[in-house]
């Protein structure tokens, strides 16, 4: 199968690897969201950072780490760019569809960006509970 | 620095030998008859090549010429050995069940499976082996696993994604001590392990063309015809070809081929066998060497020369073979189908999911070269590295953290 100048150009130089501290740490930072979904046995684990500006509600920079496919690697890779310099709302508006059509990702591939969809709706959540703000509900059935 | 791209996947397919097309060419254009026309000349010549390929098939397994029918491939082979012999032996009409037991194992190719399966549907029992974590199947498993309806035993030789080796010549005097008909897959065996299917016990005997560097789309089926005499139930009837078992016009260059992939093979097996060994054992120390975390899937020693399948602890298969895109490879990750399920072979060792979603199947041929080798090494060793750090299994791991500990939120 083919894929994308994107999808490579993302999966050959990834964004923003990393993160905002270890396990622990980043745990204990209320200015840091984490999200962690999928899992070892399926062959995706996606972690996804982000750092909001308390003051302003910005993200202001966001980090990931992927144990997957080219395709989740880029998915993750590509949510990190698109979620910086947004508020946590604008943030959530960012659709799996978004990175499909982005990354030209082939059918077989989709889950890849369902999961990075839920790695920062996770991020999100969390930086909201953390702070005491409301988390919205979102269904998103597998 | 060595020509890229890099096959290293000679498990899946092989490159047709040149000298292999040379002597198929004239049978396109010149000797182009129906070895089915015996009343002319055109005919006798296609009959000569076929003749003659038989005979060379025939030698590399140590059979007799007779023993021998010309299949598609080793699909089409092991669907008329399994399906023709269960249906000939069966103890039961169609339609009825309780028609006899054939015993198999899980970690089989699928083109032994998937008959099983619908003899299965169709009243027979079936016993899946399950192997033990070095992925061998024994003897003692089979014997514990027969019964006195057993008609057929079918065991793979060497297994595709491991290489490992089954106890085949033990099974075989099992099974003729016992009257069951006994088959084996030797796809990845036959071309590159001295085969005898007398000293060996072997009934049945399925190998292909694509994998011993001959063309696709031929493969050759051992029927042993003396002690006992094995008759199967003919699965593409029409014309009669290949003593009734195989209809069909035969696939002349295909068969010349094969017969010329054979006669090489074997004339170059003992010497190939040891380089290629040299080249896995380089390519699995280099590795093991460079990098922490690596496990080498399948019993140790008992495995074939050419095939290496090594887990890469907390790096997924799939995107390791990207970052190696210079080198063609197979994984155990089955990432691209739909079902997100990793290898059902490693699976069947007990290799947990997430190593099988982490594994490479490397495996060399004859045109693998040495410097080929220290690049795979390298490149492996640089895309591990590299995706390591993007892993958030593997920082999970630097801090202590046990992942099979954590639960998951799967999908």
């Amino acid at each position: 199968m083919a894929y994308s100048k994107e999808l490579i150009e993302h999966y050959e130089n990834p964004r923003n690897v990393g993160t905002f501290g270890k396990g622990n740490e980043v745990k204990e930072r209320k200015d840091v969201g984490v999200g962690v979904v999928g899992a070892p046995e399926c062959g995706d684990v996606m972690q996804l950072q982000i750092l909001v500006d308390e003051a302003t509600g910005k993200i202001t920079d966001a980090k990931f780490k992927t144990f997957g496919c080219g395709s989740a690697i880029a998915s993750s890779s590509l949510a990190t760019e698109m979620v910086k310099g947004k508020s946590l709302d604008e943030a959530a508006q960012i659709k799996n569809t978004d990175l499909v059509e982005a990354l030209s990702l082939p059918p077989v591939k989709i889950h890849c960006s369902v999961l990075a969809e839920d790695a920062l709706r996770t991020a999100i959540n969390d930086y909201r509970k953390k702070n005491g703000i409301e988390v919205e509900d979102h269904a998103h059935s597998h | 620095m060595p020509d890229l791209p890099i096959y290293l996947d000679n498990a899946a397919t092989t490159k047709c030998d040149p000298r292999v097309v040379e002597a198929m060419l004239p049978y396109f254009t010149d000797v182009y008859g129906n070895a089915g026309s015996r009343n002319h000349a055109f005919g006798w010549a296609a009959e000569a090549g076929l003749d003659k390929a038989r005979e060379q098939s025939a030698a590399i397994i140590g059979a007799t010429p007779k023993e021998i029918l010309f299949t598609s491939g080793a699909t089409e082979g092991n669907n008329l050995a399994i399906k023709g012999a269960a249906y000939m032996h069966a103890k039961k009409p169609a339609g009825e069940t309780g028609r006899g037991h054939i015993i198999t194992a899980l970690h089989e190719h699928k083109a032994v499976l998937d008959p099983c399966k619908r003899l299965q549907k169709e009243g027979f029992d079936v016993t899946y082996l399950e192997p033990g974590a070095d992925g061998l199947i024994t003897a003692d498993m089979v014997k514990d696993a027969m019964r006195e309806d057993t008609i057929l035993v079918t065991i793979m030789w060497a297994n595709n994604e491991l290489g490992t080796i089954n106890e085949i010549p033990q099974i075989g005097a099992l099974c003729h001590e016992r009257n069951a008909i006994f088959h084996t897959d030797g796809t990845q065996w036959v071309g590159k392990m001295p085969t005898d299917v007398v000293r060996d016990n072997i009934d049945l005997l399925t190998w292909s063309g694509h994998k011993i560097y001959g063309p696709k789309g031929v493969g050759a089926l051992y029927v042993r015809r003396r002690r006992p005499r094995v008759r199967l139930t003919a699965q593409i009837e029409g014309g009669g070809q290949e003593r009734g078992y195989r209809s069909g016009t035969h696939n002349i260059s295909g068969i010349v081929g094969f017969g010329k992939a054979c006669e090489l093979c074997m004339q170059e097996m003992d010497d190939e066998r040891e380089r290629l060994l040299a080249l896995r054992n380089k390519l699995e120390t280099g590795l093991s060497k460079n990098l922490e975390h690596v496990q080498v899937n399948g019993h140790a020693e008992k495995r074939l020369p050419n095939i290496a399948n090594i887990s890469f602890g907390f790096v997924e298969g799939e995107g390791l073979m990207m970052a190696i895109k210079d080198i063609a490879v197979s994984s155990g990750s089955a990432c691209t189908s739909a079902s997100l399920e990793p290898s059902y072979v490693l699976k069947a060792l007990g290799v947990g999911d997430d190593l099988a979603h982490s594994s490479l199947r490397m495996s060399m041929g004859r045109f693998t070269k040495e410097e080929e080798i220290d690049f795979a090494i390298e490149k492996i060793t640089w895309a591990v590295n590299h995706l390591r750090e993007l892993s958030p299994l593997y920082d999970m791991h630097l801090e202590g953290i046990d992942i099979n500990s954590i639960e998951w939120q799967s999908h």
